[in-house]
């Protein structure tokens, strides 16, 4: 199955490159554009068919290399590839 | 004393660090390639700075799973000097064998320049050829060098005396003017809970020799050799 996998920043963690975002963003015109936070989406093809079973890989591949659990979120969803 | 200095694809430093290595010790140090899961008796283990695997991920996040980072990390639990310099200490922390992490320089910029450092500690091997309190020179070359852990993790790291170097002025004072990069608490090294590893962005190995115009960073390898003879 398929995990798509959106990693953020966690609340409170300055994120310069979010915040040159907003900027261009507001000089494009868009007044009204507050609080950009960049993150990372990423896809993977698990051999796993269990849902319960390839969720726990995935939080493990989150754990270990795919976010930085000092500064980073990390959420999932399964699709049925 | 044996050297050994870690080679990933994209490191760029190890030649830098071969060569002041050289120069202190009287012999070469060996170059080890990070695919190799063996890694022979070292007194002195050497990270050097680059841009393993083109910072993908997350700098040093691919470099610290490497076969030969399993060995690198028990060998640093059990006492070894281990030195991570720039991309070195990007890869200890994503190891773990340091807190915090690099963050994107708060100017969203590459810096190359050099800085001023307020050297916190002398007791260590890595800084007993240095006056606690000095200031010295050394170059930073990074886009990923600001120094972020969360309150309570800087709170301890200053508890426990771990900070290694601060960024400073001429006179020693740590400013927020002198912080190039927005590091936390002006913070430039840190040390682990044990003193044998050392892990900070700006680079001795770049200003060892007076042909490079500055001698300041050779203190730290002279320091070495003469606390592991």
């Amino acid at each position: 199955m398929k995990a798509r996998i959106t990693i953020t920043l966690k609340p409170g963690v300055l994120d310069p490159q979010g915040k040159a975002i907003e900027g261009a963003l507001h000089a494009l015109g868009f007044g009204g554009v507050d609080g950009v936070r960049q993150g990372k989406y990423i896809e993977v093809e698990v051999a796993e068919s269990d849902p319960a079973r390839a969720g726990a890989e995935i939080e493990r591949m989150c754990e270990q290399l795919l976010a930085n659990t000092i500064i980073e979120n990390y959420a999932y969803e399964l699709d049925a590839a | 004393m044996k050297a050994s200095v870690i080679v990933f694809p994209g490191s760029n430093c190890d030649r830098d660090a071969a060569v002041v290595l050289e120069s202190v010790m009287g012999h070469a140090p060996a170059m080890v390639w990070h695919g190799d899961s063996e890694l022979l008796k070292s007194d002195l283990i050497v990270l050097p700075g680059g841009f393993s695997y083109g910072d993908y991920l997350r700098s040093g996040a691919m470099a610290a799973h490497s076969p030969v980072m399993r060995e690198v990390v028990s060998r640093a639990r059990a006492g070894t000097p281990v030195l991570g310099i720039c991309n070195g200490f990007q890869v200890l922390t994503e190891a773990g064998l340091l807190p915090g992490v690099l963050m994107r320089n708060a100017a969203l910029r590459f810096i190359c320049k050099d800085v001023l450092l307020k050297v916190e500690r002398n007791d260590t091997g890595f800084a007993r050829q240095y006056k606690k309190g000095e200031v010295v020179r050394f170059p930073i070359a990074n886009k990923d060098g600001s120094y972020f852990a969360d309150e309570a993790t800087l709170d301890r790291l200053e508890g426990e005396n771990r900070v290694a170097f601060r960024y400073c002025d001429a006179s020693g004072a740590v400013t927020a003017d002198a912080n190039p990069n927005g590091s936390c608490r002006n913070i430039a090294g840190i040390y682990n809970e044990t003193g044998n590893v050392l892990g900070l962005m700006p680079h001795p190995e770049r200003l060892a020799d007076a042909a490079l115009n500055g001698t300041d960073g050779a203190k730290m390898f002279a320091s070495l050799v003469e606390a592991i003879h």
